[in-house]
């Protein structure tokens, strides 16, 4: 079982750019250093670190003046915090006014479990999908979580970043990790069904894919770490000729990964769509994995959900 | 008597032409902070023909409903077209809409929600730390903005990492749309409250006087580990009798008698001081 959290991974990739002399590199945090595993970094490099206290629209305003200035600001803050409480400046003063600001949401989805809705991010992808001109992006391992903020790192446009706060189970091999900006993933093909995931969801649907295709139910399933730009053509190639598409995301059930692939296929390719997602209400006390399980979002759950929508 | 002082009004019946052409705007706060942005620009190192230069000072319009005060600032200093802002402020499909937009030459950041300004400001001003550059950021807010808790968020970054290179000034016109700052939210003792916050805090009792507003910001350039707010003490809707001081006139689009008592008004007050 991989111990490496994504958001380790993130400081890691952050310390190499700053190690290689990026001076432009600076990361701001909200009290959430140790939280965001950010500590080393702002040990290493403390004039690259700005710490702004518990205030997050102060954080995503400063990053974007910072960013105006020439710098790569990575905001780090929880993601139930930095995609509701400035939400406002991460319209205006990041996607309107187009500051190189990397909005990182971390411990998110239900990562903090008992601590409740006010720390459960479970409408980040639907309001920050919403906002013109922001990306949104849901790693699905440590492997990815690199590629992706080395890609970050070299683009120029605001982006919001959604990391869980536990270590996941890997989805890539080391050395062996596809990926294309912007451009799902392919994890599997087959003839009957597609899964289609993002964040944390995507070990369970790659999980779901072999146990159907064990039972003789020929299954796909597609990483769709960037929920928006959504690879509309990755996705629809997928689709073709399949029975039924499954999504499963770690978001209420609107606005999100399954609603976005919904109208893709609907408008493109009109085929049944189930979306799996947290329920349109406060989630469970539990933990990730408790929770997960209570809603069938498992590589169980989702071949079970699979079965009986096929039979 | 100071030219900028006169120029003040030659301004004023701009910012009305590109009301009145537009159909709409924010006329009582254009008035009142038309002499804090004139000054400003007069002084800050920014130039139409090096907008990109990295040293060049930064200002963020954080009351950005006084753009049609900052669209005549812009255009005197060649950065815009006036005859083109007038002509095209708020029609369809148009770039010169009623809050600040960075894709015009000029135009730092995007604003219009309040309280966003300083914060970025901030920012702006620690980059400037970051990288030893010697350029300053000002920020122009208003006194009713300060009822945003945003606002105090970025004070308090200010003066916890002593940005002597920023410096912000309140148009402190004491009016807003709904009536005075005192019945609205009372922003209380301004001086007391930046302070508390580790500002260095100057007083204008005229934030219509150039060179007050001069000497003001000359202290602040002066002043050494501590960010300044500069509390100009203004009379919204300066310039004619008709609007000056009344809430109502925050965003009231003159008609064409009103149009012409206030441009007459202007035309006075101009003369009066170029006889001075």
């Amino acid at each position: 079982m991989n111990k490496v959290p994504n958001r380790a991974v993130m400081c890691e990739v952050l310390k190499e750019a700053a190690a290689a002399g990026d001076r432009d590199v600076v990361v701001l945090c909200s009290d959430s250093r140790g939280s965001a595993s950010l500590s080393s970094f702002a040990d290493a490099y403390p004039e690259q670190f700005v710490e702004v206290g518990i205030a997050e629209q102060n954080l995503v305003g400063i990053a974007a003046g910072l960013a105006s200035c020439g710098k790569k600001a990575f905001a780090v803050s929880p993601a139930s915090f930095i995609s509701t409480r400035s939400y406002e400046q991460c319209k205006v003063d990041c996607a309107y006014s187009g500051t190189n600001v990397k909005l990182i949401g971390i411990s998110g989805g239900v990562s903090y479990g008992a601590l409740g809705m006010s720390h459960h991010s479970a409408q980040d992808i639907a309001a920050m999908s919403a906002i013109p001109g922001m990306r949104v992006y849901l790693p699905s391992d440590r492997h990815q979580t690199r590629k992706l903020f080395e890609a970050l790192l070299r683009d120029t446009q605001t982006a919001y970043v959604r990391l869980g706060r536990n270590p996941v189970e890997d989805v890539y091999e080391e050395g062996r990790v596809p990926f294309v900006m912007d451009r799902a993933t392919v994890l599997g093909e087959g003839s009957d069904v597609l899964l289609v995931a993002c964040g944390e969801m995507v070990k369970p649907i790659q999980e779901a894919a072999g146990l159907l295709n064990d039972r003789g139910i020929s299954t796909g399933a597609l990483d769709m770490y960037c929920v928006k730009p959504l690879d509309k053509e990755g996705l629809l190639k997928a689709a073709a000729g399949k029975k039924l598409i499954v999504t499963a995301e770690e978001h209420a059930p609107f606005g999100g990964l399954g609603s976005m692939v919904a109208q893709v296929i609907a408008a493109h390719d009109p085929r049944r769509v189930i979306n799996l997602a947290l329920p349109d209400a406060p989630v469970i006390t539990g933990t990730s994995r408790e929770v997960f399980a209570f809603y069938g979002l498992t590589g169980e759950g989702i071949a079970e959900t699979v079965r009986k929508a096929l039979s | 008597m100071n030219s900028l002082a006169v120029k003040a009004y030659d301004l004023r019946q701009d910012v009305l032409d590109i009301i009145v052409s537009g159909g709409g705007g924010h006329i009582g706060g254009d008035m009142s902070s038309m002499e804090i942005m004139l000054t400003l620009y007069s002084r800050m190192n920014v130039s139409p023909d090096r907008a990109d230069d990295p040293n060049r000072d930064r200002f963020v319009l954080s009351k950005g409903h006084c753009v049609e005060t900052l669209y005549a600032v812009l255009a005197d200093k060649g950065f815009l077209d006036i005859e083109e802002v007038k002509a095209r402020f708020s029609r369809f499909g148009s770039e010169y809409i009623g809050h600040p937009h960075n894709t015009l030459p000029g135009i730092e950041m995007n604003s219009g929600s309040l309280g966003h300004g300083l914060s970025v400001c901030v920012g702006m001003a620690l980059a400037g730390k970051m990288d030893r550059k010697r350029y300053r950021v000002y920020t122009l807010m208003g006194d009713g903005e300060l009822a945003e808790g945003s606002v105090w968020e970025g004070a308090m970054a200010a003066g916890h990492y002593r940005l002597d290179n920023l410096c912000a000034v309140v148009d402190r016109n004491h009016l807003q749309i709904s009536g005075t700052t005192e019945q609205v939210m009372s922003p209380g003792d301004l001086h007391a409250r930046f302070a508390a916050f580790d500002w260095h805090v100057i007083d204008v009792a005229d934030g219509h006087d150039i060179d007050r507003l001069n000497a003001a910001f000359d202290e602040a350039e002066r002043t050494r580990g501590q960010p300044t707010v500069i509390i100009a003490n203004t009379v919204k809707g300066k310039g004619s009798a008709l609007m000056e001081n009344k809430a109502g006139w925050h965003h009231h689009l003159p008609d064409a008698a009103e149009c012409e008592i206030i441009r007459k008004d202007l035309k006075e007050r101009k003369e009066a001081l170029m006889r001075e």
